[in-house]
C-alpha cells in the first residue's frame, strides 16, 4: 500500500488526465467563434452512433454460446425499448425492465 | 420559486435512472476501496476529483503500489479516451455557460453525456441551470454511493444482483427516443455495426475505442450523403 502523499499524487494525476480527455475538443475547437462545419456535423450525428455503441458495450458480457445465452438481457432490453416506444416514459421503461431483469437473473437464470 | 430551484426540480426526475446506476456502482467502488484497506477519504477524493467510473476501478490497483506516475497517466488516457468524443456535441452549448463551463467539461461522464443529449428543457426553466443541475446531481449520487460503500456495506440486506441493468436500460431508452427522428437512424446503424464488428475483432474488453473511431470516420466519409438525407 502506498503512502498518503503518493495516494494524493496518484489521485491528482488520474484526475488531471481524465479531465484532459474530456477537455480535448474544447482545447482544439473551443477558442473559435464558430466551430468548423465538419465538427458541427460530427457533433450532430455522433450522439445516436455513440449511444448505439454504448448499448452494445453494456451488453458485451453476454456469451451467446453458453447458458443463459443472453436471454435475460435480450428480454429486458426489448421490454425497455417496447415500453419506451409506446409510452415514452423513461422512468417507467427503465424501472420495469430493470426489475424484470433482476427477477430473471436472481430466480430463473440464477447461476 | 427561484430559477435555480425550478431548474433543480425539472432536472431531478431525469436523473433518477442515473441515481440507481451511480449509487450502486459508486457503492461497489467504495466497498472495493474499503476491502483493500484504504482510508475512506481516498475513495471520496477519487469520486470528487477523478469522477470516472471504470477509471476509478482501475485506479484501485494503483494504490497497492508499483505503478509510476507516467504509467498511471498513460493508463488513464487509454481508459478514458472515449470521453474525447463526448465534448464535440457540446462545444457551442457549454461555451455559453460561463463560469459553469469547466464543471460541465469535468463532469461529462457516459451517463451525464447521454442525459444531456436527450434532455429537453421544459418551458420557463433556465437552460444553463437545468444542464448544470443534471451534471451536478449525477456526481452527487456517485459520491453518496462511494461513501455508502465505504462505511455501510453491511447495511445492504436485499439482493441487488442485476440492478446495474438500469444503465443498459437508460441507454436503450435514449436510443429509442433518438430513433424517432429519421435523420438519427443511419448514424445509429453505423454505430451499432461498428460496435458489433469491433466486438468480434477486438473482444469485449477493448472494442470500445476502435468502434468509436470507426464510427466517427465512417460518419465523416458519408457526410455528404447524410446531410442530403437530413435535408429531404
Amino acid at each position: 500500500m502506498v503512502s498518503s502523499m503518493t495516494a494524493l499524487l496518484i489521485i491528482a494525476v488520474t484526475a488531471l488526465f481524465t479531465f484532459l480527455t474530456r477537455a480535448v475538443p474544447f482545447l482544439f475547437f473551443g477558442g473559435k467563434k464558430t466551430s468548423p462545419p465538419w465538427i458541427l456535423f460530427l457533433g450532430r450525428v455522433l450522439p445516436p452512433a455513440i449511444i448505439a455503441i454504448l448499448v452494445i458495450y453494456c451488453l458485451r458480457n453476454i456469451t451467446p454460446t453458453a447458458s443463459p445465452f443472453g436471454i435475460p438481457e435480450i428480454i429486458a432490453v426489448l421490454t425497455a425499448a417496447g415500453l419506451q416506444k409506446y409510452k415514452h416514459n423513461n422512468l417507467l421503461s427503465i424501472l420495469c425492465s430493470t426489475v424484470l431483469y433482476m427477477i430473471m437473473v436472481q430466480t430463473i437464470f440464477s447461476a | 420559486m427561484s430559477n435555480k430551484l425550478k431548474a433543480a426540480k425539472a432536472a431531478f426526475p431525469l436523473t433518477i435512472p442515473v441515481l440507481c446506476g451511480y449509487f450502486f456502482t459508486g457503492m461497489a467502488f467504495g466497498l472495493l476501496m474499503y476491502s483493500g484497506g484504504y482510508p475512506w477519504y481516498w475513495a471520496a477524493l477519487c469520486s470528487i476529483f477523478i469522477y470516472a467510473g471504470s477509471m476509478q476501478f482501475v485506479a484501485v490497483n494503483f494504490f497497492a503500489g508499483g505503478f509510476s506516475l507516467l504509467q498511471i497517466a498513460l493508463m488513464t488516457l487509454a481508459v478514458n479516451i472515449r470521453h474525447m468524443f463526448y465534448g464535440i456535441s457540446f462545444l457551442d452549448r457549454f461555451s455559453k455557460m460561463g463560469k459553469k463551463k469547466p464543471y460541465m467539461i469535468f463532469s461529462l461522464t457516459d451517463e451525464t453525456y447521454s442525459l444531456l443529449c436527450s434532455a429537453k428543457v421544459p418551458e420557463g426553466v433556465e437552460e444553463n441551470s437545468f444542464f448544470f443541475c443534471i451534471a451536478l446531481f449525477d456526481q452527487l449520487y456517485w459520491i453518496a454511493g462511494t461513501l455508502a460503500g465505504c462505511v455501510a456495506g453491511a447495511l445492504i440486506t436485499f439482493d441487488t444482483t442485476g440492478i446495474d441493468f438500469a444503465m443498459t436500460a437508460l441507454f436503450t431508452v435514449i436510443l429509442v427516443e433518438q430513433l424517432e427522428q429519421k435523420s438519427n437512424r443511419s448514424p445509429a446503424l453505423i454505430g451499432a455495426l461498428c460496435a458489433l464488428v469491433g466486438l468480434i475483432m477486438f473482444g469485449r474488453d477493448s472494442f470500445l475505442i476502435p468502434a468509436l473511431i470507426c464510427a466517427a470516420a465512417i460518419l465523416l466519409i458519408s457526410r455528404k450523403r447524410l446531410t442530403a438525407k437530413e435535408e429531404q
